[in-house]
Order: C-alpha cells, then structure tokens, then sequence
C-alpha cells in the first residue's frame, strides 16, 4: 500500500505523486472522503487514477491510499434480486441510508454479510478427499426458483479438504470448509471475491447447440441466437432497443439474467424494478426477479463507474455460469461504455483513433464479448453453463459505420437490425429482415428439426425467400405501378404483407401477443405459407386474384397472434377455412367457366 | 475559507490560467475582479499542481494580467432558494435582474445537484393532457417525463411550448404546480413572447424565469439549466409542487460548451462538440422524474417534467445534438417544415416522434381502453397514406387503386382534422379520439389490423 498526495483534477481523473510502490488497476481511496478510483496508468511515481464518483471539491495536495487490491466484487448468495451501481454497490442500501440522491463516499459491501443463508453440503465430500477449483461444495436456496450452488473458488488448483463443510445456516463471512493447499490451510466461505477485468477461467469452449429462445417471433424464426451466443442491437434512438433487451429479460429462457443499465435513462431502470416483481416466470410462476440481477449506472452517474459496470456485470454472470446455469446478459448500452472509455482516454491525452475513441476499443470490445460461450465449467465433474451476450449499441444518427458498430459486428454473431422506417410505423420489433443476420442458423438447424418442426428451415427459408423478392416488386411498383405485376406476384406481396403484418409484427404490450411459443410460431408462419400456396395454385385455376386477396380466412389469421396458447384448435380450423373457401372459388370459376 | 491571487498567466477565449495558487478545488468558485472594480464569477475547470483554469461566465473582455484579481470561494456555484423565488426573474447564474427584493434564502444550493438513485425513482405513469392532439393522442406526455420539442428556425416551437404550459392539466387532480423556464441565448422577442403568454394567462405568479439572452454572456448558459433545475428541484421535492420546465434553446447551450471545450485544445468529438456531450446533457436531463415517498409505496409529493426546446440545425435529426438528446430523453416531439408550410399549425410529424413513456400512462382507468391500438392504427395508417403519397408522385393518382387511394385522402384528413387545430384550443381526450375513430372510417375496414374487434364494434361509427 502507498500514501501519495493529489497534484492534478481534471473531471474523473486524478493524478497523484508518491505512489511508488502502486501496481495496475489497483483501487485507490481517494481524499478523506475515500472516494473509490482505480489506477489506470503509472508514470514514475505518478499515478493516474480514474475515480468512480463526483471529484468537485478536490484539490492538490489531499491523501491518495492504494490498496493493494484489484477492482473487484463479492460474489456468493445474495447476488440475485439486487441493484447495483457499476462498481457492485446496492443502490437499495444507498437509497435507505443516504435518500433520494446519490452522494459520494458511501461504502457499503455487496452482499449482505449479516444475513443467514440455510446451507445443505455436497454429501460426497469427506474429509480427506481431494478437491479443485469449481467443486460444488454444498447448496444454498437462493431464491424459490434458483439454488446457489457454493464452489471452490477458481484459483484453487488443487487442495485436500481438512474440514468437510455441514449443515447449518451461514453468513457469508463464516467459514464452512477448511482446505489444505500448497500454499497451506485455506478457509472456503460462502463467497468469494473476483477481480472483474479477469475473466472467469473455464475448462474449454463448446459451440452453442440450443436457441436462446425468446418468444419474439422475428428472433426466433429468422435470426436466433444460440444459448452460449452473443448479439447486437445497433439502431437509432426511439428504435426499440431497450423495448427489445426488456423482452429478452423478461421471456427468454435463460435461468439467470443479468441486465446492465450503462449509461442509459434511470426511468428504465426504475421501470424494470418496478415490473420485474410483479411478472411471473412463464414456467414456475415464480417473481422475474428471482432470477435477475441488475446493474444500473444511469447517464447521470459517474462515468468511470460506467465503465467497470459492463465488466461487473459479466463477472457475475460468469459466476452463475460457472455453477451450470445458462445465463443471459443484456448490455445497454455498450455505446455508453465505449464512450466512457472515450472520456477517459481524452483527458489522459491519448492519442486518438476513429472519432476520438481510442485505439484500443475494437479489443476491447473484442475481449469482452469473448467472455460469452458454451462452456464446460471448472470442476471434478463435467458440468456445462452457457453465457449469451446480448449488447444494444447506440451509434450517432443511426448510422451503422459507427467504430463502436464495426468494432462489435466484428465479433458477435447475430445481428438485430433497428430500421427508423419500421419504427415510424410502429412495427415493433422494429428489426430490419432484409438487413439481420444470424451465423448460428446450422448450429441450431437440428435442435429445429429434431424437437420442433422438420420444416422449420425449410419455413425460414421459403419465407426470406418471399421478403427478398417483395422487396424487389417494390423497386418495380415504384416504377411502373401494381398493374404491371403477374397475379403470381402480387400474390407474393400479399402474402409478405401478412407475413410482416401479422407474423413479424408482435405487441411487447399485449399479453398474449408479447411471448409467442415456437410450437405457436411454427403454426403461426405454417398458415401464412399454406395460404400462399393453396393461392397460387387457384391463380392457376385462373381465380381472379381480387377474390383471394378479400378471402374471408385472413382476417382469422390477421387475428390469430391474440390466440391463447389453450384454443389448439383454431390452426386446424384456419387450415380448413382456407381449403373449404378456396375450393368453394375455384368451382365457381370452373362453373363460370362454362 | 477566501483566498487571492493576482497571478494570471494566461487569458484564451473565457478561459484564464492562474499560477502559483495553493488550495484550489475542482469546480469551485471564483470571483474575478478586473482593474475597475466589476466583479465576474467564474468555476475551475483544472488543478494541476500549481496551475489553475478557470472559465469565466462572463467572459474575459476587459481582464488583463497585471491587475485582475481573482478570489477563490471555497464553495460550487449556488443558488438561493425560498418558496419567494415564484414569480421572479433571474440571470443566467440565478441572480435577480428584476427590480423585486432581496431573495431571503431559506437554503443555498449546489447548482451541480446530485444523481437521483435509479432506486430512489418512480416510474412515471400519469397523463398529462396538453389540449393538443398530436401529444395527447399519439405522443403522450406524462407526468415526470423529459419530452422536448426538435424543431428548427422559424418553426413555433415557442408557440407550442406556451401552449403546452398554458394548457397542461392532468385530469381529475387538483395540486400546486410551478413553471420553471429557463431561456438559453434566445432573443429578446423570444423570450417576451413568454413572459407575456405567463401574463397574459395570470400564470405569471407561479412561474420562475432564468433569463440568458443572445447578447448576454455565452458561458454564462452553462449554468442556466442547472441553476433551473435546481430552483425546480426545490420546488418540486421540498415544496411538493408539480414543475413543468421549458428549457429554450438547448443548442444554444451546446454551443457555448463547445466554445469551452476548443478553448481548452480538447479532443473534439463529431462536428467539434465535446466527447463528453452525452454525459453533461444526462446530467441535465436526467434531472426530472417523481421520486419515492417515505412509505413504501408511496409516492413523494412533487414532480419535474421537462420540456427543453432545441433547434435542429438545417432540420437535421442526426446532428449531435438532436442525436444525443434523443438517445437521453423519454422521446422527442418533431416538427416539420412541410407541415408548417401546408399552414399547418402545430407543425408536428407524428411518425418520428415519440413518446416512451406512453404506454404505460394510457389507457383504462389513465385515458380510455382503446388509447394505444387506435394511437397505433392511426400511426400505421398515416405511415401508409405517406408511402401511398410518394406513389402518387411517381406514378400519378389514376395508378392508385381503391384503397391505397383511401389512404391517401385519410392522410389528408388526419393532417388537417386530427394534427391541426388553433392556438387556443384546448381539446379533452375524449374529443383528440373520437376525432381518431371519425377518421378511420375513410378506410375499409379489412385494413384496420391494429385495433382488436371488440373495441372497432364499441367505437368504430356505425354507417361508415
């Protein structure tokens, strides 16, 4: 540990001399109100110190404490349900202890150290046997819905249990086992600490093989994304980004999510707070919030603090991972962060790269989407836990060549397209089909095939097919009108119509509209398509197309996305509606005919 | 604790350099004395060691080297508050420029203010009705929300501003509220234009007014919005008044931070405004909202919703600054120039505005239980009567057929029966959706697709 003295403030950075002795992103306490900054660079004895609060009132010549630790959080029971600040402080805590208003200098731990937690050991550990890093050494019922599974911490390599861990209720601060390393005896508690710019180490990497699924149809059938994946949401303000990373956090069927509020509004944040108890898990009816973790750092909170809360997030994230959970983490937004880094990049004098974001941002973003994946964990026992990373990026005007953008499209695998056209007519969710993409499309083609439906890809593809071609009759209807099209192709564009309409269009508001299931969406697409085939194949029959574009059966499927997921019957019934009225038109132009 | 120092280095644009100063603090205040005895306030923007910058709110005309002194306060810029501030007008730092007596604080305030704990926050859920349909209908407004106006020069956005303030109520409550209206480098005619709407609607008593025109000091304007929000905060928070602020015009705000930033040789960002420009905007935005009572539950007496103005330089939505304050505020009201010259007044093109608070402030039991579908039907509608109008160009009108014709004499119609209406006329909520509803039945039936049955059964006009 080192005492140096402030020589210089400027906004979130400070330089402080007579810090010899400092190391690397060490934390700093920072004047006598301890503010809490980490060390960003050295120069001889000067050390450059990002602080994570407000600096007015700071002077040159107040105290600079190292202490000797890297920026790290507390992880172990308790995490779930709660609400951090970028660098793990419960906001909660804060709120009860200081009010509305967030001042500087609060210093509370991240866990509940006072609390009891019931803990049931892992029967098969005795005394005497051999354990390593990610051992499950017993259980703790976190929520109703997730049981914390208490592990050897990562950095044991391998050790001798002295003192087998039993039964009883714990804090977090009592120990439960003994164990003897090279290094000598070592007591396990119920957590333990990580510093968060080192990823969590894992055995190897997997590949995904599961969708994440979301129960948002275009997500789902056009561009999903594997449990273990990572994707992005870039698009312009009032897009749907947010709306989009609600949704996932809300339906999606990771186990565990973690939902990162960086540098964005504190309405939303206070909008997931508010909902989040109150939404019931799909499967157990369980509160969302047992499931989730949120870190918000809202735009009008310190900027260095937003920057550690993307890598605190992750962290926690890959801890329940390392437990077997698939866990899902939503970043909004990664913009916010990289601009962080921008910030602090500037008043360091850096020289710049793309746009004043310095040059280290595309490995940056790089290394902390890599921290996604399937993996198999650390541990005795082969256990497998996925991490899906979903970040929103918000580039300037929406415009897609943004560093930030290129930087992420580079890495992830799935692109969500936010169109302003969509949005302006309330298409929601307002992604783009013709510009999205999805890598994981063979990745998951079996498990498609295998539990869902054979034609799945078949479906999707046909389907793009059709969106492709509308968007091409489009050019031409711009040029020489609708008339000069075949009836074959203005079938298509009828049918892509309600493809986009009543299939790509879906209510986040609606309660039976928001989660569709894929058994549901499957049929969904099925009837659309059916349709269009049963068309074209009348217009051979040379019915007039006026007639099937007014066929009385689209109104039923207009409709049946509000359909309970209980009336199983109304996909037969609209499959026999369309049979029965167009063969009704096809005889009577056969009838006519004559 | 007072120090001074007579030690200037060098003077650039507003900025000044002191050396030699011991005990200065970032952000604190000083007092700058030039050689004829006018004082001028100013804030640190660095410590390095011995050097200080310090920019100057009023500028640096007039302030040599030699003799202009310079007193460190030992405080941040604050402001005086008391419920005596209503109905006064102040200077763009927060000090009286009109003629009233002395303001006797019941407390001094730090203009910075604090973040508002995400925790600490309540959502915002109640409608506030504006009189105005294209607000109330499509992009509504509710209480503790940040909703400003895009326009551009020439356009009325004060017109509407006014109207917003004269006309917002929200339905069925009876409750103190204040106006907060802060003017950034705006005119003298501008700004009369308000003060005299206040008069002329007896609002003036319950109105604070901070006043930085065009030909005041530009720095100045940093400030102006905090010193706001700060009177706003107290208002609201202490004194459990609901606070509507018009802040005007917010580009002109940027700019003069911009002007600091290139006189400090910052790294510029996109069109030379800071990189920072997205978190000092939040820190001003951010400062609206409603926030937690002392019971669980509860919700503390007061509100801040803000209407700031800006004007998008040539109409452009991506400039930065447009750009940045929609990707912060919940939504964005934009007018258009096309629509204002049809004669169309307010001028505002409701498909890229917004309003991200709306759905959870309308319907049953809000407004009425057909808000949001039919507010969406009549977006995609009038989205689709826009396309079917570019083919029209192209193609001619005979090209059309029935229905896209439909929809094109539907745009119309919305444009001139639902969008505009006068100055002064202040339409319920009822009436802005029945007018949604008359509208619909110009086109056939099989179209509207947003709306479920049974609310077309209760609503849709018969013998359509």
């Amino acid at each position: 540990m080192s005492v140096g003295k402030i020589v210089k403030v400027s906004g979130p950075l400070i330089v402080a001399e007579g810090m010899s002795g400092a190391k690397m992103f060490e934390v700093a306490r920072v004047s006598e109100k301890k503010l809490i900054g980490e060390i960003i660079e050295l120069h001889g004895d000067n050390a450059f110190i990002q602080v994570y609060e407000d600096t007015a009132g700071l002077g040159p010549g107040e105290e600079v404490t190292s202490t000797g630790q890297s920026l790290s959080i507390e992880l172990g029971p308790g995490l779930l349900q709660s609400i951090y600040d970028g660098i793990q402080r419960p906001l909660d805590i804060i709120y009860s202890s200081v009010g509305h208003y967030i001042t500087r200098g609060i210093d509370v731990p991240g866990l509940d150290h006072a609390k009891k937690w019931d803990f049931t050991p892992n029967k098969a550990l005795k005394e005497g046997v051999e354990v390593k890093a990610g051992d499950i050494l017993g259980e703790v019922p976190e929520t109703e819905l997730i049981v914390h599974r208490i592990m050897v911490p990562p950095d044991v390599v391998s050790a001798r249990l002295i003192k087998a861990p039993e039964k009883g209720s714990y804090t977090i601060e009592e120990t439960i086992a003994v164990i003897e390393t090279d290094k000598g005896k070592r007591e396990l508690k119920l957590s333990h600490r990580w510093p968060v710019r080192m990823p969590r180490p894992v055995v190897r990497k997997l590949l995904p093989e599961k969708p994440l699924v979301t129960g948002q149809r275009v997500i789902d059938m056009f561009f999903p994304i594997g449990q273990g994946g990572t994707a992005c949401v870039p698009g312009p303000f009032g897009a749907g980004k947010t709306v989009i990373q609600h949704q996932l956090a809300k339906w999606s069927d990771a186990e565990i999510i973690v939902y990162i509020g960086c540098g964005e509004r504190g309405n939303e944040m206070t909008d997931v707070l508010q909902e989040f108890p109150e939404l019931k898990d799909p499967a157990t009816g369980r509160p969302l919030m047992e499931r989730t973790v949120l870190i918000a750092n809202t735009s009008n909170m310190p900027v260095a603090a937003r920057e550690a809360s993307v890598y605190t997030g992750i962290t926690i994230a890959e801890y329940f991972r390392d437990m077997g959970y698939n866990v899902a983490v939503m970043a909004d937004s990664t913009s916010r962060w990289a601009e962080a880094m921008r910030e602090m990049s500037g008043r360091l004098e850096e020289m710049p790269g793309e746009e004043g974001y310095p040059a280290y941002l595309p490995s940056r973003i790089a290394s902390f989407y890599e921290r996604a994946g399937r993996t198999v964990c650390l541990a005795s026992e082969e256990r497998i836990g996925t991490l899906s990373v979903i970040g929103a990026v918000s580039p300037p005007g929406g415009d897609l060549s943004d560093p930030v953008v290129q930087a992420t499209l580079k890495v992830v695998k799935v692109f969500w397209s936010l169109e302003d056209q969509l949005a302006f007519e309330r298409h929601f969710p307002a992604i783009g089909w013709l510009s999205s993409y999805s890598l994981y499309h063979e990745n998951l083609a079996d498990y498609f095939r295998d539990e869902l439906e054979e034609k799945w890809e078949e479906m999707r593809k046909y389907s793009m097919l059709l969106l492709q071609k509308e968007s091409e009759l489009k050019e031409l209807v711009r040029l020489v009108g609708q008339d000069s099209l075949s009836p074959q192709d203005r079938m298509i564009m009828e049918t892509t119509k309600s493809i986009r309409e009543d299939f790509l269009h879906q209510s986040a508001f609606d309660q039976e509209d928001a989660y569709t299931k894929l058994s549901k969406q499957s049929r969904m697409l099925g009837v659309i398509l059916e349709l269009h085939e049963a068309c074209l194949r009348a217009i051979e029959k040379s019915v007039p197309l006026a007639s099937l574009v007014e066929l009385p059966v689209r109104g039923r499927i207009a409709r049946m996305r509000y359909a309970h997921e209980k009336e199983s019957g109304l996909f037969d019934e609209i499959a026999k509606d369309i049979e029965e009225q167009i063969s009704k038109l096809s005889t009577k132009e056969t009838a006519g005919g004559e | 604790m007072v120090t001074e120092y007579s030690t200037i280095g060098d003077i650039a644009g507003p900025l000044i350099l002191l050396d030699d100063v011991d005990h200065a603090t970032y952000e604190e205040l000083v007092e700058v004395e030039l050689p004829d005895g006018e004082i001028r306030r100013g804030q640190v923007l660095e410590v390095n060691r011995k050097k200080v910058l310090i920019q100057l709110f009023e500028g640096t005309r007039g302030v040599d080297i030699e003799k202009t002194r310079v007193r460190f306060l030992g405080r941040g810029l604050e402001l005086s508050v008391s419920p005596d501030i209503l109905g006064r007008i102040f200077n763009g730092l927060g000090l009286p420029i009109d003629d009233g007596p002395k303001i006797i604080p019941e407390k001094k305030l730090d203009i910075n203010g604090n973040p508002i704990n995400p925790y600490a926050r309540i959502y915002p859920k109640e409608f506030i009705q504006t009189g105005i349909s294209a607000i109330d209908g499509l992009n509504t407004l509710v209480r503790g929300q940040k909703l400003p106006i895009f326009s551009g020069f020439g356009l009325p956005h004060s017109e509407l501003a006014a109207q917003v303030a004269r006309q917002a109520t929200v339905p069925g409550a009876e409750s103190a509220f204040a106006i907060v209206f802060a003017a950034m480098g705006i005119t003298f005619e501008e700004a009369n234009y308000f003060i005299r709407d206040f008069q002329r609607t007896g609002a003036m008593e319950r109105v604070v007014l901070f006043i930085n025109l065009a030909n005041d000091p530009t720095i100045e304007r940093i400030a102006t919005p905090r010193a706001a929000l700060t009177a706003a905060e107290y208002l609201a928070f202490d004194r459990g008044m609901h606070v509507l602020v018009i802040m005007t015009d917010m580009t002109n705000y940027c700019e003069a931070l911009r002007e600091v930033s290139v006189a400090r040789k910052e790294i510029p960002g996109r069109r030379g405004y800071p990189g920072y420009l997205y978190t000092d905007l939040a820190t001003i935005y951010e400062r609206a909202g409603l926030l937690k009572g002392k019971k669980e539950g509860e919700v503390l007496e007061g509100s801040i919703t803000q209407i700031p103005v800006l004007s998008m330089p040539d109409d452009d939505k991506t400039h930065p600054i447009p750009d940045l304050t929609g990707y912060i505020t919940e939504g964005q009201i934009i007018l258009d120039r096309n629509l204002h010259r049809k004669g169309i007044y307010p001028p505002i093109n409701v498909l890229p505005s917004l309003s991200r608070l709306r759905d959870k402030g309308i319907g049953e039991g809000r407004t009425r239980d057909d808000h949001a579908q039919i507010a969406n039907q009549l977006f995609s509608s009038y989205a689709r009567s826009r396309e079917v109008e570019e083919l029209a160009v192209v193609l001619g009108e005979a090209a059309l057929t029935p229905a896209d014709k439909a929809f094109m004499s539907f745009g119309e119609s919305f444009e001139r029966g639902f969008v505009r209406q006068g100055i002064d006329e202040n339409r319920g909520i009822e009436q802005t959706l029945s007018i949604g509803w008359d509208l619909l039945t110009m086109i056939p039936r099989t179209e509207i697709k947003r709306i479920k049955d049974e609310f077309i059964d209760k609503y849709l006009p018969k013998g359509a």
